[in-house]
């Protein structure tokens, strides 16, 4: 072949492929330096510090409620994951049913609550106490949140946990009822734990998701000792006219979720390596 | 099925161990059994063979009823597991299952893997559930490896493990589905001295297997299966030694001497054996019905 097309075109020598690549690859690192000087000139060094992060502003963030925002934002994310994984895992089973009533029921709330923004749950539950005069959920707000935002998840999670029911082998099964297990019993010490070894990677994923969505929290009347990370951020910027508070809040979120996007990449490698 | 006077079901011997009558087994529009009747008695092992397709494996998940049965009767020392009202966890407590695959629950130990059915099912303590796993576990040369999880075996290891697990709930009788046809061939031999050690112990044994000369030197009955029926059955020197039926000669020149094959043989006579079978077989075997999960129908 080379040699069919160096008699036909000799004027202009080809480059061979793998030069061309290596070119291709210089000019990507020269528009990157260029974007990245062009960045740095123009940025104005002390203005920008001056917005987003005024030491002073960070001081005062961390001891005016930074410590319970964060716990609170812990607290509505443990509590909705509990909420979410149980109804899940309930959801998931009703969806492998035998009885044809329960599967609709659950494809029906997945497909409800998946396909319903978030927020618009969290605000039909927050206005429960308007909607009937004299109805409390307990412990609240937390109640509120864990329900709202569990109820949302637990359509999600549901599909990951059916996918790794489904993932069991069917042998798995076959084998518990052969020993004289009755299905009950071979789904929750044979199937089950298998299953969510499977799923703790993309529950992971899921816990990391429900950290940000505790962020709407915010769209709820609270008292100030219930304020979570976002709303704590937004009014403690509104009172100082000023975007540091905001940003450090931003900042602790990446407290919870980066430590869990390592163990999600850790498990997933083990599981990686796992698996014969 | 109207009984008349003549053969009374079930004997009411408890020497037969195994009874099927007349059972019959369809997946979708494919018939796998055809009416397939026979008993098994207290300390004999049988060996099923027969061509891929024939029925065997099929027969065999019938009588632990991990397949349910189209029509057809069949039962275990005198009780009818067939009969809607059985009490089929309790029956299956009685016979071991060893898979082809050996299906150990890869979450356990090999010890767990043996005592989890004796706590849950059985409610025995802990401490004797490990004393039978263990003895068990010595008895299929494992003894050591009870802690090691299935992921850290070879599959000849863990399907004497599987022996073990099913054997540690004192079955009457062994169910064997193609122990060794997962197995690199220098790990069989390892398996089938358990197996012929349990036979010689008198356990009763009905093994769907490819090794013709376990079943020549360890079987007391051979049945071949051809198209969903019981072609030939007797002492394996006579079905595998001096074949009667052209089709048991046939499988036989295939399995003992592989090498002088035609090729394509096999394949036209698989065309013959299912020809009334070909038409519906495409829809893909039809094992499960679309949408069914893994609650299968068949799990009762």
């Amino acid at each position: 072949m080379t040699a069919i097309t160096a008699g036909a075109a000799p004027a202009r020598p080809k480059l061979s492929p793998r030069k061309r690549a290596q070119r291709v690859r210089i000019v990507q690192y020269v528009v990157l330096a260029a974007a990245v000087l062009a960045v740095i000139l123009t940025a104005d060094g002390p203005q920008l510090q001056r917005v987003f992060m005024r030491p002073d502003l960070v001081l005062r963030t961390f001891t005016s409620g930074l410590p319970l925002a964060l716990g609170n934002t812990i607290a509505y994310t443990a509590g909705a994951f509990v909420v979410g994984l149980t109804i899940g895992t309930l959801l998931a089973l009703m969806r492998l049913s035998q009885v044809a009533p329960y599967r609709w029921i659950s494809t029906v709330y997945v497909e409800f609550f998946r396909g319903v923004p978030a927020l618009i749950v969290l605000l039909a539950f927050g206005g429960l106490s308007i909607a009937f005069p004299g109805m409390r959920v307990p412990l609240e707000p937390y109640g509120t949140v864990w329900i709202a935002l569990g109820m949302v998840s637990a359509a999600y999670m549901s599909e990951t946990i059916r996918a790794g029911i489904q993932a069991v082998p069917k042998g798995q099964i076959e084998a518990a009822r052969s020993l004289g297990m009755p299905t009950g019993m071979a789904t929750r010490k044979i199937v089950l734990p298998q299953a969510f070894r499977i799923v703790i990677p993309p529950l992971t994923n899921e816990l990391i998701l429900l950290t940000k969505d505790s962020s709407l929290v915010f769209a709820i009347g609270l008292a100030s000792n219930g304020f979570e990370l976002t709303k704590f951020g937004r009014d403690l910027m509104n009172s100082t006219a000023n975007m540091t508070p905001l940003i450090v809040a931003g900042l602790c979120y990446l407290i919870i979720t980066l430590p869990l996007t390592v163990l999600v990449r850790r498990m997933e490698n083990k599981a990686r390596k796992a698996t014969r | 099925m109207t009984t008349t006077s003549a053969p009374r079901i079930p004997t009411g011997n408890r020497d037969d161990e195994i009874q099927i009558y007349d059972l019959h087994k369809s997946f979708g529009q494919l018939e796998v059994l055809k009416g397939i009747t026979t008993t098994i008695h207290r300390g004999e092992v049988v060996c099923v063979i027969g061509p891929s397709g024939s029925g065997k494996s099929t027969l065999l998940r019938c009588v632990n009823l991990l397949e349910q049965p189209t029509s057809g009767r069949i039962f275990i020392i005198n009780e009818e597991i067939t009969d809607p009202d059985a009490d089929i966890d309790r029956l299956r407590t009685k016979m071991g299952m060893v898979f082809q695959s050996f299906n150990l629950f890869p979450h356990l130990t090999a010890l767990q893997n043996c005592t989890t059915a004796l706590t849950n099912v059985l409610k025995k303590p802990k401490a004797d559930a490990e004393k039978i796993a263990m003895a068990n576990l010595t008895k299929v040369g494992l003894g050591e490896r009870g802690g090691s999880y299935p992921g850290q075996m070879s599959g000849g290891q863990q399907q004497r493990v599987a022996i073990a697990r099913a054997l540690s709930m004192d079955p009457e009788l062994m169910l064997f589905d193609e122990p060794t046809s997962a197995l690199d061939p220098e790990l069989v031999g390892d398996v089938l001295a358990v197996m012929r050690d349990l036979a010689a112990e008198g356990m009763t044994m009905m093994v769907v297997t490819h090794e013709m000369a376990f079943a020549r030197e360890v079987a007391d009955r051979v049945i071949f299966m051809d198209g969903g029926v019981i072609v030939e059955e007797g002492h394996p020197k006579d079905v595998i030694g001096n074949p009667q039926h052209p089709r048991t000669r046939e499988f036989l020149r295939r399995v003992l001497d592989p090498t002088h094959v035609h090729a394509g043989d096999e394949d036209a006579a698989y065309a013959e054996r299912h020809q009334s079978d070909l038409k519906v077989d495409k829809t893909g075997g039809g094992h499960l019905p679309p949408g069914v999960g893994f609650h299968s129908p068949s799990l009762g």
